[in-house]
């Protein structure tokens, strides 16, 4: 067999991967059983949960088939700053070996805890989302997730050197020398976040690296919702295939769900994480193939199982059979959260749906920001856009067009007419991890 | 006989210009002549030097954005009237400016006007034609002493 031919059944089969093809009966066997052990597991350590089934007069025992998890309450969020340190924890300290933080950006960071055997089924989830994106042993990876209390760092981590590959731990930031890394070294994989691969390949260009000679061929993007229109952007640009990969360190860190190689939404893993689609109101589970927000139950997780966690993604899935052959069911790339949605003038609006607008213009990168500002009580929202090369125009008119044109594409997206406002290259904060698109200066 | 000027995109805010007038101070390139164009939230500087093609790589070094157009010298009398002469050749030739600058340089009484046209060549053909004074790049920093 030649070589190329060899990487490429490489890439599509992990020993690891074997659970992503179980028959659907059989994984729904294992899923309930492990969701019984989790349920009981939970019941009897963690005093917040017992406290919340018991006030349901709801017994471990009554969970008799994966249906009746509708019977157990919600996680959510506040629940973790409130037990803040320890207060969910399933198992002593004695069989803790890690724990991770969030960034705490409202007061408190939330703690997660693993055992060993956590940390084995995270690395295992790991290896199959790097596998599902065509990645192998042999590979160079560049990890340019943030390294330390954030999971995707160590998560990245251990899920590359597991698959076989070669692990560049280069963290996050000094955007200059991940470009000489990427390129001396020959990485072949980039994981980061979207919104700072669209910053390397800038940065790269100023350089005078071209992104296309490199042997770069897979990025693996998370941790933020990004668009088709950035896919668009970053495959034209850079010649990589872009995946998208779905986690929370809630659940377990990054490697909950993943692409494959049909880019049509992202594989759960299931036999670990179990999903529901709630109405977000209501709080009511809805069927395939319904909009709201994705809910996710630990099936594995030993030090800190976490039920029913309402993850505030707005997604639909499916389960419907996909073309790569894995069973496991689907969901649609969340391109906006409930948490990003704001309300301007009465209008409900995802940053998401901007970034689309302005990406169908030529030439616009997509580094952009908005800014909601209050001005005698009457709501106002400005769109701020880089000018690049490609749209900046010697002539005044030239950019008042452009600007106008921007304003009519934001206008038939959202339904309200707000500024564009045209400003110089890297005025907006770049982020080495999720990019802020929304800057609310209202005060209510 | 086209000249090769710089534009560079400003924000329209405090500083602005003079940050990006330092850059090519810092890079020793003098300017022999500018304009600034400007709505409320940007504008667009304009200007000519000898050394464009350091200027244009300066400012993208540094992170502006900037563009290199082609535009046309003309020279004038220095007295009432001298510009309308111009226009008027400009007028009957169908020409569309997008914008124009003035300055006076080297020799006394005389001034020059830099005129942006939609279509540069189209304009050499018919400003020379009607007997306009175009001074190429050569003549003109030679003769503004640069």
């Amino acid at each position: 067999m030649q070589p190329e031919l060899w990487n490429d059944v490489l890439g599509q089969f992990h020993p690891a991967s074997a659970p992503d093809y179980l028959p659907p009966a059989q994984l729904q066997q294992l899923q309930l059983q492990r969701l019984q052990a989790t349920v009981k597991r939970t019941y009897e350590n963690v005093a917040l949960f017992r406290q919340r089934l018991d006030e349901r007069s709801v017994k471990p025992e009554d969970i008799r088939s994966l249906k009746d998890i509708q019977r157990l309450p919600f996680t959510v969020k506040n629940d973790l700053r409130d037990t803040y340190p320890f207060g969910l924890f399933a198992s002593p300290m004695q069989e803790i070996v890690r724990m991770h933080a969030s960034s705490g950006t409202t007061g408190k960071p939330i703690v997660v805890a693993y055992t060993q055997e956590d940390l084995d089924v995270w690395t295992s989830v790991m290896v199959r989302t790097m596998a599902s994106a065509g990645a192998h042993r042999g590979d160079i990876v560049q990890n340019a997730y943030g390294y330390g209390l954030f999971t995707g760092g160590l998560g990245f981590h251990y899920g590359a050197e597991a698959l076989g590959a070669a692990v560049i731990p280069i963290s996050g930031g000094n955007t200059d020398r991940q470009i000489m890394l990427m390129r001396d070294f020959g990485a072949t994989v980039i994981c980061c976040t979207p919104s700072y691969f669209i910053h390397l390949i800038e940065r790269a260009g100023e350089m005078g690296v071209n992104l296309k000679e490199l042997p770069l061929r897979i990025g693996i993007f998370g941790a933020e919702p990004w668009s088709e229109s950035m896919r668009q952007y970053i495959r034209e640009n850079s010649n990589i295939n872009p995946y998208d990969l779905y986690g929370l360190s809630e659940i377990t860190g990054p490697g909950v769900a993943a692409e494959c190689n049909c880019h049509n939404g992202l594989h759960i893993f299931e036999d670990h994480f179990y999903p529901e689609i709630v109405d977000p109101q209501t709080g009511e589970v809805l069927p395939d193939g319904a909009e709201g927000e994705l809910v996710l139950t630990t099936l594995s997780k030993k030090a800190m199982p976490i039920i029913r966690y309402r993850t505030r993604d707005i997604t639909t899935i499916t389960h419907e059979p996909c073309g790569c052959g894995r069973t496991l069911c689907r969901f649609l790339r969340v391109g906006r959260r409930s948490d990003d949605m704001f309300i301007i003038r009465g209008i409900n609006v995802f940053p998401s749906q901007v970034e689309t607008a302005l990406l169908q213009m030529e030439g616009t990168l997509p580094h952009y920001q908005i800014v909601l500002t209050r001005d005698k009580g009457l709501d106002q929202m400005e769109v701020q856009v880089e000018v690049t090369s490609e749209i900046f125009s010697d002539t005044v008119g030239g950019l008042e067009s452009f600007q106008q044109k921007l304003e009519t594409a934001v206008e038939q997206t959202i339904g309200i007419r707000v500024g564009v406002r045209l400003v110089e290259p890297h005025t907006i904060q770049r982020s080495e991890g999720k990019a802020k698109r929304v800057i609310d200066q209202r005060k209510l | 006989m086209k000249l090769n000027q710089i534009s560079v995109f400003l924000e329209n805010k405090p500083g602005q210009l003079k940050l990006a007038c330092k850059r090519l101070a810092d890079a020793n390139i003098n300017i022999l002549t500018l304009s600034l164009a400007d709505t409320k939230q940007f504008g667009v500087l304009h200007l000519i030097t000898p050394e464009w093609e350091r200027a244009r790589d300066v400012f993208k070094q540094s992170g502006f954005i900037a563009s290199v157009n082609d535009v046309l010298a003309v020279e004038v009398a220095d007295r009432p009237g001298g510009l309308v002469d111009v226009l008027d050749a400009i007028d009957e030739a169908g020409l569309n400016v997008e914008y124009m600058y003035a300055f006076t340089f080297g020799d006394k009484g005389k001034a020059a006007l830099i005129f942006r046209f939609s279509e540069a060549d189209a304009a050499v053909e018919k400003l020379k034609a009607s007997g306009v004074n175009l001074i190429d790049k050569v003549e003109l920093f030679a003769r503004s002493g640069k």
